[in-house]
């Protein structure tokens, strides 16, 4: 555990100390804000006390961005030689990638701290759903460590970390939308497997204030997932 | 502790890199690989530190198996990549603490290891800079810091010295021996003077097999067990004196080295010596010699002896 946050520190700082960490956060409160506040329908245009219009910008622009944060998280060590280095002292290959897989986590949830102006604002604007917006947050919390363990999986598949993002951006758009636009078009098993794998089928209910353990358990079960291979990536190199 | 090497088998491909090899190393000795490029040193060093994991083969370091106990074997393992590898963009101090944490080295005694190793290896001055900042010498340095800050127990250091200035190779070389005296280190290097001072014993691999294994003079003792001798001989002619030295019982071969100076290479038959019997052969026949030196075998001329074929 101890280990698991010396790695995940050592991240976190390299994200502030190579001002990463502030073009991210500008990025992400600045389109979030401009989109929520200011352009096309925001929360003016829908007059609702809601945060919905927040969630639902915040779900195309965290796909983006996350790609960029992970890119980098074992491509670059594995380009610059410095996991032979990880790899040789006493840490073993889970508490490498699940402290790597912390770092942006935890970057992704200052970004959403640093919204809470926004819910500030709307509830003293009208009468707001305490319950929706927790719910709200919490699926934006799982939909980012979702696609943190994918693009964490893809970094430790290449040397080259804008391949990586690719290779995420690739992938996230069938969970963002592609699986969402077959599976309602086929009927019968294959339809609603597809549509349970969409993203948007499960971000939507939580981002309405329904918390089913259901749509818990898949963003979990990816998150695992994700994580599991990024390590098994981590044995296989040993006996490359 | 001591490092036990058992049928050690890597295969790249169809390549085999490290084929059935074999070695221990003593607590209270260092070991030298020395080897022609990819014979297997960097492939072997990887498989102690457990970063790669061997075809076959068993290896153990003091009572752990590294296949088994990986997590306890790196505790005390100080190990130095042969590229080196280092967070660029990390201030020397930040990395160090950083592997010391790793380490597990507790909070109360991080600051004394940390001066210490840079102390020891020399990056007194650096310390603040970051470390892409660096010179190759003191990248180094710090890779070498990074290797020693837990004292460990088994240093592994691929090609410790390559990029230092020859003031930084004496310097390192120095501190090597030192930690030798009491831990168990295996250096590798395909420069054989570095192996000759520092090493007590020589490994030397070609195509993933141990070709020797001994002290240097051991080594240099067993390639001489031909004396071989540079010798001038004036006032006579030269094919004269090519067959004559031929005849000699105690000659084994003998060549030109200069004709026009009548310069031979002599290689006496096993453990004899031709001196005198060419000295003699010169009274007789009156030809004045006026070269006659033993010609010692080089580690290097062992070297390539071994793993030129």
């Amino acid at each position: 555990m101890k280990k698991i946050g010396i790695i995940a520190s050592r991240e976190l700082k390299a994200y502030f100390d190579s001002l990463m960490a502030y073009v991210l956060l500008v990025l992400f409160l600045g389109f979030t804000g401009f989109f929520t506040w200011i352009y096309g329908s925001d929360i003016f245009y829908i007059k609702q006390a809601s945060l919905q219009v927040f969630f639902s910008v915040a779900y195309w622009t965290l796909f983006f961005i996350i790609p960029a944060l992970t890119m980098h998280l074992l491509s670059e060590e594995n380009r610059s030689g410095t996991l032979e280095l990880l790899l040789t002292k006493p840490l073993s290959d889970w508490q490498i990638v699940v402290g790597k897989f912390l770092a942006p986590l935890v970057l992704i949830v200052i970004a959403l701290a640093l919204t809470l102006p926004y819910y500030i604002t709307v509830a003293r604007l009208g009468d707001i759903d305490h319950g929706q917006v927790l719910s709200g947050y919490l699926v934006l919390i799982l939909f980012s460590a979702m696609y943190i363990s994918l693009g964490l999986f893809t970094s430790s598949l290449t040397k080259n970390s804008i391949v990586s993002y690719l290779i995420t951006v690739f992938i996230g758009i069938f969970f963002q939308i592609i699986f969402q636009m077959i599976g309602s078009n086929l009927p019968g098993t294959l339809g609603h497997w597809l549509n349970y794998l969409s993203m948007n089928t499960h971000f939507d209910s939580m981002a309405r204030g329904l918390i089913d353990s259901r749509d818990i358990i898949y963003f979990l079960m990816f998150i695992t997932l994700g994580l599991v291979l990024s390590e098994s990536m981590l044995i296989k190199r040993r006996y490359s | 502790m001591d490092v036990v090497v058992e049928n050690l088998t890597k295969t790249y491909g169809t390549q085999k890199a490290v084929d059935h090899l074999s070695f221990k190393v003593k607590t209270g000795e260092v070991l030298g690989f020395l080897g022609p490029n990819g014979a297997g040193k960097t492939t072997t060093m990887k498989a102690i530190t457990s970063f790669l994991i061997p075809d076959e083969g068993s290896i153990r370091v003091g009572d752990f198996s590294v296949d088994e106990q990986a997590e306890e074997v790196k505790k005390h393992i100080g190990y130095l990549p042969e590229s080196n590898p280092l967070y660029e963009e990390m201030p020397i101090i930040d990395y160090l603490k950083f592997v010391a944490k790793v380490e597990g080295i507790p909070a109360g005694q991080m600051e004394e290891k940390i001066r210490e190793v840079i102390r020891v290896c020399g990056i007194q001055k650096e310390k603040h800079k970051k470390i892409s900042e660096l010179s190759k010498g003191y990248k180094q340095r710090v890779g070498l810091a990074q290797a020693l800050i837990h004292d460990p127990e088994v240093l592994i250091l691929d090609e410790p010295t390559t990029g230092l200035d020859p003031n930084q190779i004496v310097e390192i070389r120095e501190l090597i021996k030192k930690i030798g005296r009491e831990k168990t280190v295996i250096l590798s290097s395909h420069i054989l003077a570095e192996v000759e001072a520092t090493c007590d014993r020589i490994l030397i691999i070609n195509k993933g097999k141990i070709v020797a294994e001994g002290t240097t003079e051991e080594l240099r003792k067993k390639s001489q067990a031909h004396e071989v001798l540079k010798v001038t001989i004036e006032e006579g002619d030269v094919n004269d004196i090519f067959n004559a030295l031929q005849a000699l019982d105690e000659i084994d071969r003998v060549d030109f080295i200069d004709r026009e100076n009548a310069e031979f290479e002599i290689q006496s038959r096993s453990d004899l010596s031709a001196r005198r019997a060419i000295f003699n052969l010169c009274v007789e026949k009156h030809w004045i010699l006026t070269q006659l030196t033993p010609i010692e075998t080089k580690l290097e001329d062992v070297f390539r002896k071994l793993t030129l074929n």
